[in-house]
């Protein structure tokens, strides 16, 4: 019972959260700003998670998460756009997205992941950019810069269902991967590059596992965006978004899943409750990011933290 | 302390007699949706500045009557940052606010990306600065400023007819959607009309060297060149045409509007004409009126930006009037009905598709200040 206590917790967690959106949207409690977020929400945990596993568990540095969101919204845009019914159409549609966007992290995570630190860093963003003037050259597909418009508004709140199922499935993925055989190998490359190469961990394998496991990931968001949102421009899809992305796992504290959830729903719902401060809001924004990120390196919360170590301990013994 | 505090609950006490008495008339509440922070704040001020001048004066003559009842307007705004993505969320704060009707959202993508929820609410929309043709795809959507296809092929109209000009080069900018659309309507009307393009020089956003078009256009022989883009390029172009002898006769867009404001020698530019819906500096009684009230609030001269937000309100009034109602639905049934004596065109009337209908203005730079084509 013990060693399940955990997992009935999220469980509980999980069907709760469910159940009280829908009890929300379905009793008009919700305000109309607040009901359109819950998909950005979503989509926001589903990239942010994702790119955890990258920048928490395998500790490497990649600047290009909007890349592969914008080829799985792309991709995946196409599908939509194909006029099959939804019920077939949307779930097609993610698996497409997230197929195209493993591929092309496939093919970039081999020359890509030889390098380590700030080069791999450099490397995904001039990536993420070569992608952006590939979608504005491409007029004849993506629309180029006036963008890829009439998608069908497939992932608004109404599917939130679908949404939800398919970022507990990202959640889950993660979460049971680096508790996972292969998952400890990752943890090990972070830990200590050449001590995993020692003891046989094949660090290129498992570098290239996590990256290509995280643009399929993130391939699946960018479909979520694209149904959501109805057009897909390159300019969306720039650097900032794969740091707005950082951001949210940073805070989270890297290689922290639920800290990146958490992360991700309150960066995405605070813009919005600051709307009352009009033209003052990115600026106060920005004051509360600086001072959630303060606080999150600080003594006191290492002293929270370990206060509440202290007392497991002591139900423990 | 005691005082103070009493001081206080009097005052405030004061300020509800008199907001309770302002609230007297009924409120028509205008969602306005555009960017006020981010790379295009500066459209998205002018829209909610040209706005609230306006409904200042509206207020000012006693509100607008439907039936019986006297409404007051206001605006309630909401920052999009011009993204598609914030879009929706401004949207949906400006209905909880209880909006009446849309003025939004004045970027193209951002419009674009609530247009369907827009529908669906069955709400009136109008969009004072949206250019792009998927803004208006609704029956519910409406468009003060003109459509880049519009503005491309009127000026080709007016090169090849009017002018006399033949064969003509084009410097664009293929990153932008604004550009390239009316670059690509302007080629195929000149071509239309018995023209030739010489040469179709692309160039990129932030880019800030124009050697390499203007060398190649220098070697055709091409007799005039138009320049779809924003007045920064704009400034660029001309000044390094100068740099290099030539001394074609320069057309452009309505974003040209305001490159008096960043060129460093104004005779770099003089001559130049340009399409512009709008012209702060024209000899007209309802332009200075304007002109000069904006300038007294927010010290500025209003750009077309503003103009177009300013028309657009006085079309949200005489909708209200047409219809007789403040129900969207009657006001959509009543916009091609309607006529508005407006900054950007007199009168601008609305076609099925939800254009507007106005006459395409043209504006030349003579002695160093903005005038109308004669």
């Amino acid at each position: 019972m013990k060693k399940y206590g955990k997992q009935i917790l999220y469980m509980v967690i999980a069907v709760g959260a469910y159940a009280a959106v829908m009890l929300l949207v379905n009793m008009g409690l919700l305000s109309r700003q607040m009901t359109s977020l819950i998909i950005p929400v979503c989509m926001n945990i589903i990239l942010a998670v994702s790119l955890c596993l990258v920048v928490g568990f395998l500790g490497e540095l990649s600047l290009g998460h909007a890349a592969f969101m914008s080829i799985g919204a792309y991709s995946g845009a196409l599908v939509l756009k194909s006029g099959l019914p939804v019920v077939v159409s949307l779930p097609l549609a993610v698996l497409v997205g997230g197929c195209c966007a493993a591929v092309l992290g496939f093919v970039v995570g081999i020359p890509v992941l030889r390098l380590k630190g700030d080069y791999l860093a450099i490397v995904t963003l001039a990536f993420g950019e070569i992608i952006k003037s590939v979608f504005n050259a491409a007029t004849p597909i993506t629309g180029g810069a006036g963008g890829m418009k009439k998608i069908p508004a497939v992932t608004t709140y109404k599917n939130f269902t679908f949404v939800y199922i398919l970022m507990l499935l990202v959640i889950l993925l993660v979460s049971y991967l680096v508790n996972s055989r292969h998952g400890r190998a990752i943890c090990a490359i972070r830990d200590n590059y050449i001590a995993a190469e020692t003891i046989g961990i094949k660090v290129s394998r498992f570098k290239t596992m996590a990256f290509v496991i995280s643009a399929f990931m993130a391939g699946m968001g960018g479909v979520i965006y694209a149904g959501n949102i109805g057009i897909l421009k390159p300019v969306n899809f720039d650097y900032n978004t794969s740091i707005e992305i950082l951001v949210m796992v940073v805070l989270g504290g890297m290689g922290n899943i639920t800290g990146s959830i958490i992360a991700a729903l309150l960066l995405t719902v605070l813009p919005e409750m600051l709307r009352g401060l009009s033209n003052y809001r990115m600026l106060v924004y920005a004051v509360v990011l600086i001072a959630m990120m303060l606080f999150n390196n600080s003594p006191m919360k290492r002293i929270l933290v370990e206060k509440k170590n202290m007392r497991q301990a002591a139900k423990i013994q | 302390m005691k005082r103070t505090a009493k001081v206080i609950s009097m005052a405030l006490a004061a300020t509800m007699v008199f907001s309770t008495s302002a609230m007297a008339a009924e409120t028509f509440i205008i969602g306005g949706i555009g960017p006020t922070t981010g790379a295009a704040a500066s459209y998205g001020t002018s829209v909610k500045q040209g706005a609230e001048i306006a409904i200042a004066e509206i207020n000012g003559a006693g509100g607008v009557t439907v039936g019986d009842t006297t409404y007051e307007l206001a605006l309630e705004w909401a920052d999009d940052e011009a993204s598609e993505d914030k879009a929706p969320q401004a949207y949906n704060t400006v209905m909880d606010a209880g909006a009446n009707a849309i003025m939004g959202c004045v970027t193209s993508g951002a419009c674009i990306a609530i247009t369907s929820q827009t529908y669906q609410d069955g709400i009136l929309q109008i969009t004072p600065s949206g250019s792009a043709e998927g803004c208006i795809e609704n029956d519910n959507a409406f468009r003060i400023c003109f459509s880049d296809p519009e503005q491309g092929v009127a000026m080709a109209d007016y090169m090849v007819e009017t002018m006399g000009i033949s064969k003509i080069a084009v410097i664009y900018n293929v990153a932008d959607e604004y550009s390239s659309g009316i670059q690509e309507a302007f080629e195929a009307e000149v071509a239309a009309k018995g023209g030739e393009i010489v040469a179709s020089e692309a160039f990129q956003t932030n880019d800030v060297d124009f050697n390499a078009q203007l060398t190649s256009i220098k070697n055709t022989d091409a007799e005039a060149i138009y320049v779809p883009a924003y007045y920064q390029d704009a400034t660029y172009i001309t000044k390094q045409a100068g740099e290099l002898g030539m001394s074609l006769p320069f057309y452009g867009s309505d974003g040209w509007d305001g490159v008096l404001g960043t060129v460093t020698d104004a005779s770099t530019v003089e001559g130049v004409i340009f399409t512009s819906p709008f012209c702060a500096s024209v000899e007209d009684e309802k332009v200075v009126a304007f002109v000069s009230a904006y300038e007294e609030a927010y010290g500025a001269t209003p750009d077309q930006f503003a103009a177009d937000a300013y028309d657009c309100v006085y079309t949200f009034k005489a909708a209200m009037e047409q219809a007789g109602s403040i129900e969207s639905e009657d006001m959509i049934a009543a916009m091609p009905e309607i006529s508005v004596s407006g900054q950007t065109g007199d009168p601008i009337t609305f076609d099925a598709a939800g254009a507007a209908v106005k006459d395409v203005k043209f504006v030349t730079i003579k002695d160093g200040a903005y005038t109308f084509v004669e």
